[in-house]
């Protein structure tokens, strides 16, 4: 039986991993990919939590964020290749025109 | 008889609106016909009223109708309410007989001008304002006609308004007088916080009961607020100042307003107050003494002005004094008689001045006049006949009214010696400079340019009628009071005997006897002696040695040059109230309350404040999604941090 804590710690690496990864990678890829990531590690805290409580709450919030995060990667890869058609970049520091 | 009065008030208001809003569009024809017939039918109700009124049952008691409540709030109850009673009857016939003749002959003065239509609409307003003065029950609606008096002064004394002085001048009127006004509306809240009433039915009736001295202290201090008030409107010293100013007006202006009609307003307050006045000694003191004073010094200025209208306009205050005079020392009925005659014989004055000005183009300066009679016999005629009646010639009814007011100025109830002597010298003075003006302006070689002279022409009959029945009033308006001294039996007096007898018999508690008694055939003597002799030095100085007044001049230079300063009193003004209040505005409240606090900190303080806060904020706002994730973490970093802080 894995403790809880285990599985928190691990959750709380990934998150940090993908949240620094969001901040500092320049390509809009591995930035798109740390978002999974993050999403990915707050699965394994509601698992973990699911587990730990013995109730199934958990697991049902973990399958809400997996759909939604299908439906993001979709828009989100389609929204990546139509930037790179138009911009032909990938480097995030480049797409700034939201700027003042 | 309350609809005759509603009839006698509303033509003038009708008047106004008729003209006022539509004038633009009417004829000449159409806009006289309305500005003058609204006064003529004033006139017509006026009399018709009078006549009813002393033909009533009821008739020395004053006959009183609410129309409507004005205003009803808490204990103040104040009704729209007219107060007819022979004092009104007296001040009515008055004014809607001179304002009718001065509407007749403003149509042939105004022709030329501009604004025609606009000059008709004030002066209608005026009258209204006049009449809703003097029939007023009630001191809040007297206090309307009061304002709105004064308001239709600062109109007309501004028509030119593109003339700066003309703007100024109204101005100033507005102001000064404001100064008396702001006493006489504490003076009416002092009096219903004391009585509770508004009204003069009530007031008086609780006056009525009290002994002698009780509540002396309140009603002397109302006594004087309400003085303070009629000080500003009726030009006495020190708030005098304005009304030569308003000279600049048009005549008949200066003619309806500044001398018959708006002026005398205060009197009328001093006269309608005159139970409260009764058991106020003092302040009835103060009256005297302020309107004695005041008739003497204006006389002393008006000796050496050059400016004809101006000249009158000091006579005019010189005359209020005359009237506080007659007020102040318990003789109400000679200070409203004086009234009476002054409205005509000084609106006459004004009139026929303003048809020699008419005549020279505009010129005022007697100076640039002389020999006109032959010119313009009429006007002579008329001023002449005006001359004589200001200064006191028996006959005329200046001298009746004048005289009655002297008299009681040593007899009345608190008459005193040095009032008596004091207006006697000032009659002598208003015989010489009236006739000083008269024999500048009609006598001796003419001081015209050339290119005047050939113009000058008698006045239309549009203005020349006026004037004759202008002329008329000045002679026989006096004889309705004979002196007792000729055998008469003073019967305006006794006519306006159940309004002030009252008063006057109480007032004699606080008499005060001094000096030989002189008979009233000996006191009357002395002014016409004093008159006499103004009228011939007169003659003297400016028929028979003209180079006289010159050397006199130099003769004494400072004396000539405070009397034709006017005793530096515009100056002194100047320099204690217009000047300080000036720089104050300008270095304090403008360049720094306005420029530094108010611009400077606060208005544009604002906008910089946001300016350079919104210069900070706005490089959170990069556009770069990561930076705001970023701040994100950061804040829910902190905020975690802060949750889980061991406490």
């Amino acid at each position: 039986m894995v403790p809880l804590s285990h599985v928190l710690a691990l959750s709380v690496t990934l998150f940090v991993i993908g949240a620094a990864g969001f901040v500092f990678r320049k390509s809009i890829i591995t930035v798109f990919m740390c978002i999974e990531l993050m999403l990915n590690a707050v699965n394994l805290a509601f698992i973990g939590f699911s587990r730990y409580l013995g109730n199934l709450d958990g697991q049902l919030f973990v399958f809400f964020v997996i759909v939604v995060a299908a439906a993001e990667a979709a828009v989100g890869l389609a929204i990546i290749i139509a930037v790179y058609r138009n911009r032909n970049t990938l480097n995030i520091e480049d797409l700034d025109s939201m700027k003042m | 008889m309350e609809i005759l009065l509603i009839l006698m008030l509303l033509p003038p208001l009708i008047g106004t609106a008729m003209n006022g809003i539509l004038g633009r569009r009417f004829s000449q024809a159409v806009v006289s016909l309305v500005g003058c017939g609204a006064p003529g039918l004033s006139m017509v109700f006026a009399l018709l009223s009078a006549w009813t009124y002393s033909r009533s049952a009821g008739q020395p008691a004053p006959f009183i109708h609410r129309y409507f409540t004005w205003i009803e709030s808490g204990n103040l109850h104040v009704d729209y309410a007219l107060y007819y009673d022979r004092l009104t009857l007296v001040m009515t016939v008055t004014v809607t007989v001179v304002a009718f003749l001065i509407h007749l002959y403003s149509r042939g003065y105004m022709e030329h001008e501009g604004g025609y239509y606009r000059f008709f609409t004030y002066l209608n307003l005026f009258l209204f304002m006049m009449l809703t003065l003097v029939t007023a029950a009630n001191y809040p609606l007297m206090f309307v006609g009061w304002e709105g008096v004064g308001l239709c002064s600062y109109l007309l004394i501004g028509f030119y308004f593109r003339k700066k002085s003309a703007s100024d001048a109204g101005k100033k009127a507005f102001i000064v007088t404001r100064l008396g006004d702001a006493g006489f509306t504490v003076g009416v809240a002092l009096l219903f916080w004391t009585f509770g009433s508004l009204n003069f039915q009530q007031t008086f009736a609780n006056i009525a009961p009290l002994q002698v001295g009780e509540m002396q202290g309140v009603l002397t201090a109302i006594g004087i607020l309400f003085f303070l008030g009629a000080v500003g409107k009726s030009a006495q010293i020190p708030l005098y100042i304005w009304l030569p100013d308003a000279m600049e007006g048009p005549t008949p202006v200066s003619a309806l307003i500044h001398a018959a009609t708006m002026v005398t307003a205060g009197v009328y307050l001093v006269a309608r107050s005159n139970p409260v006045f009764s058991h106020a000694p003092q302040a009835l003191e103060v009256v005297g003494v302020v309107g004695c004073v005041t008739a003497f010094y204006a006389a002393t200025i008006a000796l050496t002005q050059n400016d004809l209208k101006r000249m009158l306009a000091y006579s005019t205050i010189s005359q209020l004094g005359y009237m506080f005079i007659g007020c102040g020392v318990g003789v109400f009925a000679a200070g409203i008689f004086h009234l009476m005659t002054h409205a005509f014989f000084k609106s006459l004055l004004f009139l026929a001045s303003g048809s020699v000005m008419h005549a020279l183009g505009g010129e005022l300066d007697m100076r640039k006049m002389g020999g006109l009679r032959h010119k313009m016999k009429t006007t002579f005629l008329t001023f002449f006949i005006a001359t004589l009646a200001i200064s006191g010639v028996p006959g005329l009814s200046g001298f009746f009214s004048k005289d009655e007011i002297l008299a009681g100025a040593y007899e009345g109830p608190l008459g005193q010696p040095w009032l008596y002597w004091l207006a006697t010298l000032t009659a002598g003075l208003t015989a010489f400079y009236m006739f000083r003006g008269l024999f500048l302006t009609f006598f001796g070689a003419s001081r015209m340019a050339p290119e005047v002279e050939r113009h000058v022409h008698e006045s239309g009959s549009k203005m020349t009628v006026p004037l004759l029945v202008l002329a008329l009033f000045s002679i026989v308006a006096g004889d309705v009071s004979w002196p007792k001294a000729f055998g008469g039996s003073e019967a305006f007096d006794r006519y306006l005997e159940p309004v002030f007898k009252p008063s006057e018999d109480f007032l004699q508690a606080y008499a005060h006897r001094a000096g030989p008694a002189l008979s009233s055939g000996s006191l009357m003597l002395f002014a016409l002696i004093f008159a006499a002799v103004g009228i011939l030095v007169a003659y003297w100085f400016y028929l028979k040695s003209t180079r006289l007044p010159a050397r006199l001049a130099e003769r004494f230079p400072r004396l000539y040059d405070i009397l034709i300063h006017k005793y530096y009193v515009d100056e002194f003004y100047n320099w204690l109230v217009v000047k300080p209040l000036r720089v104050g505005s300008e270095k304090i409240l403008w360049q720094r309350v306005d420029v530094e606090a108010i611009d400077g900190v606060m208005v544009n303080g604002t906008g910089e404040t946001v300016v350079e806060v919104g210069g900070i904020l706005r490089r959170i706002q990069s556009g770069n999604i990561r930076s705001y994730a970023s701040w994100v973490l950061l804040g829910a970093t902190l905020w975690l941090v802060y949750i889980l802080w061991p406490r």
